[in-house]
């Protein structure tokens, strides 16, 4: 019998010393719906359980002094999705959360865990790249920030130093006229894994697109910022040579690999078409903006 | 009996055992426990072709908590050169498939198995098992386990007089095929393949056994036929039937994959060493890895149409897999595929062909969708070309009664012209379709027809009255979808008494006679025939004791809306006698009052269905989404037509998964790579529709109700039907299912 | 290692029982309480039919470790009814027939009751998608559909 330890700190800290002193045989729990699915197939085996939701600064959601948002890595999507101003400001990274498993998953899964699970197809990380969301992160040495698109190094694999736990999105505010948006390729219409997810941030003034941000999932071995494709969206009406530009980029950007969830063609071809429909969906919120 | 006079017959009654499904109370097999009761573990083997050269389960034995350990040592040795068989299953493939011996033959197969005092330990003891196993190359698909350099599984399997893993064929034929295609304007001839698909039951199996010193069996599991789990557990354990009882607890699905067992011989055994009960449960990745699933088939069918539509010559070539044992369901393709159509000149030939997957079991017509889907969508593009409609041309050539089908067996009193008329003049088939309604979405139209069987066989019921005047019923089926439900409302019309007053129950092998497995579309069937003639013995009984207590001939009584009364010369001399009445005085007047009957019940008629479907396909990224579905068959009557209009409803959507996005994965080591309901993607809610179900009601006329079962019927056309409404959408014809978006878009874009 | 004491409300009535720290709350439910109304489908949060309520949102116990619930509101299908009293939702799927074996069907009703407790008026596509983690291979979903806005509309009518 595998010997595990429960713990559930209040403070920050407290989870930060346990998670270090555990020297790598802890595990975070979030809403565990990635961690109780290894533990049971075997591939995780953690000697102590740090679960985080009882932080108040993981479970919360704040609007910031300059019209952004903090979000709490442990916050689930349901709880998200309540909330009466993060969806109308930010719908793409909404969606985007919300399309992480069912409606039960939803009730427990967060973005941190999605981003920290380190999958190339977590359906949010795609999202949070567009959006330009910023990381605050804590360990032993105090705390840092970085750029959510530095964040994934490979599957599975983050840029956590040993002890440090994701504690909060950033999210700048919004210019006028801005919208972003998220669509993934499944098989079915739910409870499926991204074959490929593409993240669009962007601003028109005018019409005139005049800063993008494109996020390209499950085509990579991490999620990438696919910069090629917002320049060629950048300074244009978004007409068709644009979109066709910056689908190419995002084919270019495509590392895939051949699985079980799709084929190597399939996902180049897809990601082009993807972008397109995305921009659409961005552009469209942006001029409501 | 005519429809209209039913007071319960037809009804939408609440089902005898709805409140406690509703309420969590119902006891499903993994449900149960027992005192004093231990946990079993399979141990599986890690390759997918293996020889087994030796087990040391010592280390097992001694680790803390072990209680028990099996091997195939323990399981009866059925030697390979002599078939036994129980049913259609062959005891020689059970008992390798239940726990393998000379070779594992599958990634998943059960090797050992332990019981200790909790499932961690048992499962920590199964790791300390050594296997010593000597890997062998191995096979996955069809076409590569029938190349002549490929992996042998079974040395003894011999086709054309060499080693082979062609395990077995199976020949149908009429007529002069060759004579046929000369007669037609129009041949053509496609080569089909698809995958395998599991039955997807939500409740994994499960069983408690316990095993007692004097050497009786209490087996508690869910199953589709305790009668089987009885005769099956007796056959791989060499305990007698008359020690087993086997007790239905509330199956969780089956589909046909619950009609063999897997962990009830080794949970017996577990329990006889250990001296405790012990539960056994399996998780989902083993119900992926080691049951079911249905094969995967390659298949060619060529046919021969004449201008005017008439089909003149058939030839359908089947291979189906069937995993690591021999036993593909052939009958289904090569016996149904042409049985809907009176055609001449038919070749239908099948061959079985093992390969290192799991063993194949049952599910739902068994094999018969495969050759639908084949059938189906060449006759759907001759139509095409030879510019007729394809349901005209269905109804000018379906099988009408007295003709003779291609399986040997001439059809009674079928109704495939009236289910496919009934659909040709439904607003679906007419209803206007935007085949255009964005640049990239296609919409497109199909229809497909099948055929199944259908089977009455053995079947007990036991009707009686209690002494307050009401009624239990026992029949010995289990229950997987409202059987209970029909024949409580058969019951309550007969008796003529409230259905409330009605109880049914599914007995264990020990208190009702045998009756066959809840399969073959045959419980609503037969279970209402056995039901009903009890019910007539009883109602006879009644008659008699009224006369007995009125002092006049029972021929002159007659039982009428729940009460005996007096009839002929003595009409209206003495008021009628309730049920309750007869029940009070049952004791002084000849004792208890009931009735069972046992049958081997014949007259079923075969199951048909024909369907129309509309898709929608996203041509940029091959997505096919099913916007809206009607299907019909003929119930004969609807006992309670929710749970027929349920049956085809089910069975559509089973279809719709086999059509689009159901199918086992292989990595190349020959593990299953998508053992989970994540990745083996059944349909969920938001996939899908509405589904109209047309439940035709033209009787049977060899059934005291009328009913024709309807279970089956309901999956067998839409893998085509979809296919061709696909091909209506986008003008390009599928041969390989599923049809996934890569797939698709890869035809597109070809 | 020490077992897990955990206090915690299951359908209104106070509970206390220890676990291993790793274990999830359906097997403590199923197994430590003989609460057997949810089901293991999956284990692995794939089928919801261990669902169950957690301070009344819906979740998986499957994906919950029973050391979690400390302090919590766990609401499951046996808590549905009132007594004798089916719950709405439990009367309609007995009257439409909108289960067939059953084994489903206590997590899709714990799933629809916290969908009308948050939106007692959803469309056909809501009703689709909040069951899109609850798997059904009996019915083909059409008559769990319509019992769920069929009972949404007479509780409708009854407020």
């Amino acid at each position: 019998m595998t010997d595990i330890r429960y713990l559930a700190p209040q403070t920050l800290d407290e989870a930060v010393g346990a998670f270090a002193a555990a020297q790598g045989a802890a595990r975070i729990l979030a809403g565990g719906t990635d961690l109780l699915v290894q533990m049971r197939n075997g591939v995780a085996r953690p000697g102590t359980i740090i679960d985080i939701k009882k932080i108040a600064e993981l479970t919360s959601i704040e609007e910031t002094a300059d019209g952004g948002f903090r979000i709490g890595a442990a916050v689930s999507g349901a709880v998200l999705a309540e909330h009466p101003r993060f969806g109308t400001v930010w719908p793409g990274v909404l969606e985007a959360i919300n399309l992480i498993g069912s409606t039960q998953v939803q009730g427990r899964a967060s973005p941190g865990g999605n981003l920290c699970h380190g999958s190339p197809a977590a359906d949010s990380v795609p999202a949070m790249v567009a959006a330009g969301a910023v990381l605050t992160i804590q360990g032993p040495n105090g705390r840092r920030t970085l750029p959510v698109e530095q964040f994934p190094v490979g599957p599975g694999r983050n840029s956590l130093a040993p002890g440090e736990i994701l504690v909060s999105f950033s999210l700048p505010a919004r210019p006028k006229g801005s919208g972003d948006a998220y669509l993934r390729m499944i098989p079915r219409t739910e409870m499926d894994i991204a074959v490929v997810g593409v993240g669009v941030s962007l601003t028109l003034e005018n019409g005139v697109c005049t800063a993008a941000r494109v996020g390209l999932g499950a085509v990579a071995p991490t999620v990438k910022l696919v910069a090629d494709a917002a320049t060629a969206l950048v300074g244009t009406k978004l007409d068709d040579a644009a979109l066709e530009a910056a689908a190419a980029a995002c084919r270019a950007a495509c590392k895939p690999i051949d699985d079980k969830r799709g084929t190597i063609e399939y996902r180049i071809k897809v990601s082009g078409v993807l972008l397109k429909r995305t921009v659409a969906i961005a552009a469209e919120r942006a001029g409501r903006a | 009996m005519n429809a209209i006079d039913n007071k319960w017959i037809g009804q939408r009654t609440i089902r005898p055992d709805g409140v406690d499904k509703v309420t969590g109370r119902a006891g499903y097999a993994a449900d149960n426990t027992m005192p004093g009761m231990i946990w079993g573990h399979v141990l599986r083997s890690p390759h997918a072709h293996a020889v087994i050269r030796g087990i040391n389960t010592a280390k097992a034995e001694a680790l803390p908590g072990v209680k028990a350990v099996v091997t195939a040592q323990d399981i009866v040795n059925f030697p390979l050169d002599k078939s036994v068989m129980l049913g259609i299953q062959d005891m020689r493939w059970m008992c390798r498939n239940v726990m393998a011996r000379e070779k594992a033959l599958f990634h998943g197969q059960p090797v050992a198995a332990v019981a200790a005092i909790s499932e961690e330990i048992a499962a920590a003891a199964c790791a300390l098992i050594e296997v010593d196993y000597e890997v062998l190359p191995h096979v996955i698909e069809i076409e590569d386990a029938i190349k002549p350099d490929a992996p042998i599984l079974h040395d003894f399997l011999k086709f054309e007089g060499k080693s082979s893993n062609i395990a077995g064929t199976m020949v149908n034929k009429v007529g002069d095929i060759e004579a046929g295609f000369a007669q037609a304007d129009l041949v053509i001839e496609r080569s089909y393949d698809t995958r395998p698909v599991h039955q997807g039951y939500i409740e994994p199996h499960a069983c408690t056994v316990s095993c007692t010193a004097d050497g009786k069996v209490t087996i508690w599991s869910s199953s589709q036929g305790q009668f089987m789990v009885r005769a099956m557990t007796s056959l791989l354990t060499g305990i007698p039937q008359s020690n087993i009882r086997a007790i239905p607890a509330e199956i969780g699905g089956g589909f046909g994959a619950k009609t063999i067992i897997y962990l009830e011989p080794v949970a017996v055994m577990l329990s006889k060493k250990s001296g405790r009960p012990v539960k056994m449960v399996m998780s989902r990745d083993e119900v992926f890895r080691a049951t079911g699933p249905a094969p995967g088939m390659k298949a060619t069918v060529k046919i021969g149409m004449k201008k005017d539509g008439t089909i003149v010559a058939g030839h359908g070539v089947f291979y189906l897999q069937a995993g690591g044992l021999p036993g593909s369901p052939l009958r289904g393709p090569v016996g149904c595929s042409f049985a809907p159509y009176n055609i001449a000149n038919v070749l239908s030939e099948g061959f079985d062909v093992v390969s290192n997957r799991p063993k194949v079991a049952a599910y739902r017509a068994p094999g018969a969708p495969l050759g639908a889907f084949a059938v189906e969508t060449v006759i759907d593009e001759l139509c095409e070309k030879l510019g007729l409609d394809p349901l005209e041309v269905r109804i000018k050539n379906h099988a009408r009664p007295g003709d003779k089908a291609v399986y040997g067996a001439t059809f009674g009193s079928i109704t495939f012209v009236e289910t496919t008329e009934a659909m040709l003049n439904h607003p679906h088939y007419k209803a206007p379709l935007d085949k255009a309604p964005a640049p990239h979405i296609r919409r497109g139209r199909g229809v497909a027809s099948g055929f199944w069987y259908n089977a009455g066989g053995e079947s007990s019921a036991q009707v009686n009255i209690t002494e307050d005047g009401n009624v239990t019923v026992t029949t010995g089926h289990p229950d997987v979808g409202g059987s209970r439900a029909s024949t409580a409302n058969v019951t309550a019309e007969l008796l003529g008494i409230d259905h409330s007053r009605i109880s049914v129950l599914i007995g264990d092998t020990a208190s009702i006679g045998f009756s066959n497995l809840t399969g073959g579309s045959r419980v609503t069937f037969a279970s209402a025939m056995v039901v009903t003639q009890s019910t007539e013995k009883v109602i006879g009984q009644l008659k008699e004791r009224a006369a007995r207590i009125w002092k006049i001939d029972p021929e002159a009584v007659d039982w009428d809306n729940g009460e005996a009364r007096p009839a002929g010369a003595n009409a209206g001399k003495f008021p009628p006698l309730t049920l309750k009445e007869l029940a009070a005085k049952a004791n002084e007047m000849g004792g208890p009052i009931g009735a069972g009957i046992q049958l081997n019940t014949v007259g079923a008629d075969p199951g048909f269905a024909t369907h129309i479907v509309d898709v929608e396909v996203d041509t940029q990224l091959g997505i096919v989404r099913v916007i809206r579905y009607t299907a019909c068959q003929d119930a004969g009557r609807s006992l309670h037509p929710s749970y027929v209009e349920g049956q085809i409803q089910g069975g559509v959507v089973q279809g719709i998964g086999w059509a689009l996005s159901e199918e086992f994965l292989y990595d190349k080591t020959g593990k299953m790579d998508n053992a989970s309901f994540l990745d083996y993607r059944m349909p969920v809610c938001s996939d899908l529709p509405m589904i109209e179900a047309v439940a035709l009601e033209i009787p049977n006329p060899k059934h005291p109700q009328g009913v024709r079962g309807v279970g089956e019927a309901g999956i067998l056309p839409g893998l085509a039907a979809i296919a061709n409404a696909v091909h209506d959408a986008v003008g390009k014809r599928f041969s390989s299912l599923p049809l996934s978006p890569p797939k698709v878009l890869a035809v597109l874009d070809a | 290692m020490a077992k897990v004491h955990v206090t915690t409300t299951i359908n209104g009535e106070p509970v206390e029982f220890l676990c291993d720290p790793g274990q999830n709350m359906l097997d403590v439910l199923r197994n430590t309480l003989g609460l057997t109304g949810s089901k293991e489908g999956c284990g692995t949060g794939d089928c919801g039919a261990c669902s169950i309520t957690l301070d009344g949102r819906l979740t998986c116990s499957c994906l919950v470790l029973a050391a979690e619930v400390e302090g919590k509101e766990v609401g499951t299908i046996e808590g549905m009814a009132q007594g004798d009293h089916l719950h709405p939702l439990q009367q309609k799927f007995l009257e439409m027939a909108a289960l067939q074996c059953g084994i489903c069907t206590p997590g899709v009703l714990v799933a629809a009751k916290a969908l009308l407790e948050k939106n007692p008026d959803p469309s056909e596509t809501e009703v689709r998608f909040w069951l899109a983690g609850n798997l059904c291979r009996c019915t083909g979903y059409d008559k769990i559909v319509r019992a769920v806005m069929e009972t949404a509309a007479e509780m409708r009518g009854a407020a």
